[in-house]
């Protein structure tokens, strides 16, 4: 499903991926940890076309992604991608937030875009906020909007980028409750995420990013139970304190 | 102190007057909504682009909001005229505040732009809008709100402004004023009169502003 080979990526003279090889398989979910810096967001940028790449490939449903022929657009309509900062659009209510993408991008009817936006609502238990503008929400409910909003265009897979890493810790419940049901709904996501016991609950395989390269990539009981690498142990010991 | 008040001749030509206030109205409305547009262009070109356009854009913006009014006016008439091209009055004082708005506006617009952040626009794009639809449906939207209330200031302002138009032969409703005035004397009473319509108008002006507000901006 995404297939990434020999990844590199600078900002101007800072090189923050150093060749990345990483392929995702449908219906897998794969976490990525790593200490702050190491490259993890920008590495969902790349997936998502949102920051241009220097070497490599990503591959995504059989699309190269950086391709100069390639459509970015039609490329990021099957991919959701959910980001660390809460972002709905304020001017719009709950409901045409989720609805505008479907309508603009999708071109479906408005009767049409509204089922859709009202169905993934109530899927992410927001069915009561429909009319609300997104100042009378939670951060724990705008990040369910920003669930809503990427899966209404009925994506293939889903990119977080610690979607619960700004909000209040009685919160990050709920937004993960809501990312653990897309994982049992079969759902190919990357989610890199602080939460050590969220990662090793829902992955089927957790990725280690150190320094711009994956260090060590695993099923969660072998990554978290018997780390090899030395910058994971000590990554690992950090974190639990 | 024997003045006489004679507010006859303001009521007789009352009907005259209010009509100059349309047309002063008209000339404020159109070289508003032209300096919306030139204005969010001259942002969007400060903001995004170098080179030749970006330092038209800026001359532009530093000259409109760095130099008199009435000079801007004055080069649209008399200026571009010393080269033999001839605008109507109306056209000259469209330019004039068109150029005049579209200077400030640029300045607010280039503000309200720096306010949204660059996340908006990564979320945007991620649901695969495009850069068009990202900036007409999401960015302007919230640019507009952030700078609502400048844009009504810079109307007042247009209105108000227009009374410059006078001096290049535009009779507006300063110009009328001025015109009547003269023919009978009553300068104190004409210039009284339309004082108060320029009041009321800049108050009606303000209230539409305001109620328009209410309507658009629901969040
Ligand atoms: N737009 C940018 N321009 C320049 N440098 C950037 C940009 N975005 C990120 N960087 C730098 O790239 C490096 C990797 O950043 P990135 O955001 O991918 O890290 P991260 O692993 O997501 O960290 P965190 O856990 O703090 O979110 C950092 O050193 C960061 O300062
Ligand atoms: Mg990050």
């Amino acid at each position: 499903m995404i297939k990434i080979s020999n990844l590199y990526k600078s900002y101007d003279d800072l090189e923050v991926l150093k060749g990345i090889n990483l392929n995702v398989s449908k219906g897998e979910v794969l976490s990525v940890i790593g200490s702050s810096g190491s490259g993890k967001s920008t590495l969902l940028y790349c997936i998502n076309g949102l920051e241009p790449i220097q070497q490599g490939q990503i591959i995504v449903d059989d699309i190269d992604v950086h391709a100069s022929d390639t459509n970015l657009n039609s490329v990021r309509q099957n991919m959701g991608m959910v980001f660390q900062q809460w972002n709905s659009f304020p001017h719009l209510t709950v409901l045409e937030n989720v609805a505008l993408a479907p309508r603009i991008v999708s071109k479906l009817p408005k009767a049409q875009a509204l089922e859709i936006a009202e169905k993934q609502l109530r899927h992410v238990g927001l069915g009561d906020k429909l009319s609300k503008y997104p100042s009378a929400l939670s951060g724990g409910q705008q990040q369910r909007l920003a669930i809503a909003r990427a899966l209404a265009m009925e994506p293939k897979c889903m990119l977080f980028d610690e979607a619960t890493s700004a909000l209040d810790p009685e919160l990050v419940g709920e937004v993960l409750d809501t990312i653990r049901l897309l994982a049992e709904e079969g759902m190919t996501m990357i989610c890199v995420t602080h939460e050590m016991g969220f990662a090793r609950e829902v992955s089927d395989r957790v990725a280690f990013f150190h320094e711009g390269v994956i260090e060590e990539i695993n099923q969660p009981e072998e990554l978290f139970g018997a780390p090899k690498s030395v910058y994971l142990q000590k990554f690992l010991s950090k974190v639990k304190k | 102190m024997d003045y006489n008040f004679h507010w006859r001749p303001v009521f007789k030509t009352l009907p005259d007057l209010l009509e100059s206030a349309i047309l002063t109205v008209e000339v404020a409305v159109l070289s508003m909504v032209l300096g919306i547009l030139f204005g969010l262009a001259l942002s969007l070109i400060r903001i995004h682009m170098t080179g030749p356009l970006k330092w038209f854009a800026v001359s532009w913006i530093e000259l409109a909001r760095n130099t008199p009014a009435l000079l801007q006016l004055f080069f649209f008439g008399f200026g571009l005229g010393a080269f033999g091209i001839h605008f109507s009055p109306f056209l000259i004082v469209l330019m004039g505040l068109t150029f005049n708005n579209s200077g400030y506006l640029a300045e607010n617009f280039r503000g309200g732009f720096n306010a949204i952040p660059d996340t908006q626009i990564r979320a945007s794009l991620s649901l695969g809008m495009n850069s068009f639809q990202t900036y007409t449906r999401i960015i302007i939207p919230q640019v507009l709100r952030i700078v609502y209330h400048p844009m009504t200031n810079q109307m007042v302002w247009a209105v108000l402004m227009s009374s410059l138009g006078m001096l290049v032969g535009f009779r507006e409703l300063s110009g009328e004023t001025q015109f009547f005035a003269s023919k009978t004397y009553r300068i104190f009473e004409y210039f009284a009169a339309t004082a108060v319509i320029y009041y009321v108008l800049v108050k009606i002006i303000l209230g539409a502003a305001k109620l328009m507000a209410l309507r658009l901006f629901k969040y």
